[in-house]
């Protein structure tokens, strides 16, 4: 396995760790929202980096598909985060629960 | 003639043109579609008649359609033309186009005017189909079509109660009797192999069972659907009540053409019933028991159709009794006779309710003959016809059922001949009774209506010239099948006999042409007694309405217990009303709430708990936290990599 691989590997494990803490610990969603863009990404990464190891074009495709995705879901998810805050003047996510069963 | 089939498609094309655009049409026009759709028929089967007797007893098949294809089962539209289903055809057709006339008339102020033509259009569709028919299942397709257009003429005025309650009584009433015979086709079915008439006869008359009694089961399934559709004991409780429809109506499906059918059905299989001697007098004791039952009922009604539904009923007995010993041909020839005079009759009847304003009880009647000359003679042709008054049609029908019945001699009950004949005379005997009973209370004696408030007329031309037409038929359809006692005096040889015998079992009961002088002598004999019997109902009528009128009130008091079961009918429909129908409405009762609400309810709701309380439990899962949700698709992703890496370890 070339070096570079197990740096990118080793890279988006860190990163992803740090967006799931940052997603389960923070209370703004805003922040959460940047774990999820981080786990993402990671994740990108991690794609490409097997990408080059199996010298293979599918990584690097599902990456881009991936980022138009996080595109539109970012475009959603602030959407969201927009309205609560206009309805309830307010965003913390643990006061938050009008979907319980 | 290859275009019979035209005589049922053109009334089928008098439904689609009046079914569809009737509503957006002139009243006059709808019924002259109708009418000249019958006519059509008429002249169709007309043709078709004259074609057979050119060619001399070439009974043949004309085939339109196959219908259905699976070997073995063949089934065609296939139209069997003889000389039994020819005189059927032109009966009903003739009959139907001289009511379609005088529907014109009755109904002119009805609302439901296109509505009730074309359901007339469709039952005279469906009554060619099920004559004219060469197969059992065509034949019952005709059979149950006459009966879904009969359940929606007699509930026909469905905004008043009975009607609606009546058609329902008609068809659930039939559904016994189709029961029973579709039995019996499936049946014939199993034995061999074929629906169609021509190949059955052969099959039936060349292949010998051992015993007689599948064929003898057979018949007597056949028969149920017969006392059903012709509304023999026990199941004619239909037919009385089936005078709730509009009187044409009456006249045409419930007296001269589809209660006819069981008698046209027995006649058709008439090789399978002469082949069992057991069924030939079931059939025969049915009809010769309806016949003195019906009639001994309408000795005493009060309702002016009702007495002439209990006559039908009580003349469709004396058909099967025909049938029963032999004589299909009689039967058939009485089918004729009756078809004419029994409309007549109703036609006649209804014009008495047209000009009475709807008034149907004879005690509010009496001294018509004055208001509504044309209609008081219609009814005295009709009544001295049905009656057997020596030669009008009627007599001589009626007469050699009566004769056929004497002669007759079973080997396994001797004696049967003489009971049935017995039975036939004093049914004759209350017959010319019952009927010249009405003439006098609607036509003779004193009104006993308000004449300043009700002002009686005569109905107009266009119901009085179709019943004059039927009055003449009453009067000389018996010319055309005279006894042979009469053919030699005038040298007018039978000629109905030969023309429907070709397709009507040998009738090895009866004696054929072959007249000895005793026979001759057993015939003066009793046309001799059918000619007194006759006279003395009418004698007797003559006496208590008009010598001594007033004198049934205190006969009526003399014997109050027979008058009043009489009068009830013999509480037939109360004793099936408690023995059937309130059980049956229990019992459904019961199964509604046990098996409708306990069990297919039961479990129905029993699968909604589940998936609830399985709900309930999983529930508070659901926290509405997305931390929540964050922490359990964290740990579910830590749990699969763990499992997976254990799995691939374990490898």
């Amino acid at each position: 396995m070339e070096p570079i691989v197990v740096y990118s590997l080793v890279l988006s494990a860190v990163l992803f760790t740090m967006g799931m803490l940052a997603v389960l610990v923070r209370r703004n969603p805003i922040i959460m929202f940047m774990g999820i863009e981080l786990m993402l990404n990671a994740a990108n990464l991690a794609f490409i980096a097997f990408s080059r190891h199996l010298d293979k074009l599918d990584g690097q495709v599902i990456a881009l598909i991936f980022m138009a995705v996080a595109a539109a879901e970012v475009a959603i998810g602030l959407a969201i985060i927009v309205s609560i805050y206009r309805y309830r003047r307010d965003v913390d996510v643990d006061a938050v629960n009008s979907l319980r069963g | 003639m290859d275009y019979i089939y035209l005589a049922i498609a053109l009334p089928l094309l008098g439904v689609l043109v009046n079914g569809f655009f009737g509503r957006r049409m002139p009243r006059k026009a709808v019924g002259t579609i109708a009418s000249l759709a019958i006519l059509g028929s008429f002249v169709v089967s007309l043709v078709a008649f004259l074609n057979y007797i050119a060619l001399e007893g070439g009974a043949h098949t004309v085939m339109l359609l196959p219908w259905l294809s699976l070997p073995p089962l063949e089934i065609s539209y296939g139209f069997l033309v003889d000389g039994l289903s020819l005189v059927m055809a032109l009966t009903v057709s003739l009959v139907s186009f001289l009511i379609h006339v005088y529907s014109m008339g009755y109904m002119a102020d009805d609302d439901g005017y296109p509505r009730y033509f074309t359901y007339l259009n469709l039952f005279v569709a469906m009554m060619l189909t099920l004559v004219l028919a060469d197969n059992l299942v065509l034949m019952f397709v005709g059979w149950e079509g006459v009966g879904l257009c009969s359940y929606l003429l007699i509930g026909f005025w469905y905004k008043k109660a009975a009607p609606p309650a009546a058609g329902i009584k008609a068809f659930i009433v039939n559904r016994i009797g189709d029961f029973a015979f579709l039995i019996g086709i499936f049946l014939i079915f199993w034995l061999y192999g074929t629906f169609n008439f021509t190949e059955l006869r052969q099959s039936v008359e060349t292949v010998a069972f051992a015993g007689h009694f599948p064929l003898t089961l057979i018949a007597l399934f056949l028969f149920g659907g017969a006392i059903g559709k012709s509304a023999q004991f026990p199941l004619y409780v239909w037919l009385p009540d089936a005078m709730e429809g509009p009187t044409p109506v009456s006249a045409l499906i419930h007296a001269a053409t589809m209660v006819t059918a069981g008698v046209y059905m027995v006649s058709r299989m008439s090789f399978l019933y002469s082949m069992t001697e057991v069924a030939m007098l079931v059939v025969a004791c049915v009809g010769a028991f309806t016949a003195i039952f019906a009639g001994s009922i309408a000795l005493v009604q009060n309702d002016i159709k009702r007495v002439l539904a209990y006559s039908t009923v009580s003349q469709l007995g004396y058909m099967f009794l025909a049938a029963g010993v032999g004589a299909y041909w009689i039967a058939i020839f009485h089918l004729f006779t009756h078809a004419f005079f029994k409309a007549l009759l109703f036609l006649a009847s209804g014009s008495v309710i047209h000009g009475m304003r709807g008034e149907m009880d004879m005690r509010k009647m009496g001294g018509l003959a004055k208001y509504m000359p044309h209609t008081y003679w219609h009814f005295l042709i009709g009544a001295m016809s049905i009656s057997g008054i020596p030669l009008l049609a009627g007599f001589f029908s009626k007469d050699q059922i009566l004769f056929a019945a004497f002669t007759t001699r079973p080997d396994i009950w001797p004696n049967a001949g003489m009971v049935l004949w017995i039975v036939g005379v004093v049914t004759a005997l209350f017959t010319a009774f019952y009927m010249f009973r009405q003439i006098y209370l609607v036509f003779l004696t004193k009104p006993r209506f308000d004449e300043a408030e009700i002002h009686p007329h005569e109905a107009p031309s266009s119901m009085v010239t179709p019943n004059w037409i039927l009055a003449i038929g009453s009067v000389l359809a018996g010319y055309i099948g005279l006894p042979a006692l009469f053919a030699g005096i005038i040298h007018m040889p039978n000629a109905f006999q030969p023309f429907v015998s070709g397709a009507l079992a040998g009738g090895a009961h009866v004696a054929e042409a072959a007249h000895g002088a005793q026979e001759l002598f057993k015939e003066v004999l009793t046309t001799s007694i059918s000619v007194v019997v006759a006279l003395l109902g009418l004698g007797l009528a003559f006496y208590l309405y008009q010598v001594r009128y007033g004198v049934t009130e205190k006969l009526k008091r003399a014997f109050a217990a027979p008058y009043r079961v009489l009068l009830n009918k013999y509480y037939v429909d109360e004793f099936y009303d408690s023995t059937f129908v309130q059980p049956g409405r229990v019992l459904c009762e019961q199964l509604s709430r046990v098996v409708d609400l306990g069990i297919i309810d039961g479990v129905v709701n029993a699968i909604a708990f589940v998936v609830g309380a399985v709900g309930q439990v999983l529930r508070p899962i659901q926290t509405g936290f997305i931390r929540n949700y964050a922490w359990y698709m964290g740990a579910g992703a830590i749990l699969l990599v763990i499992l997976l890496w254990l799995g691939l370890g374990a490898k």
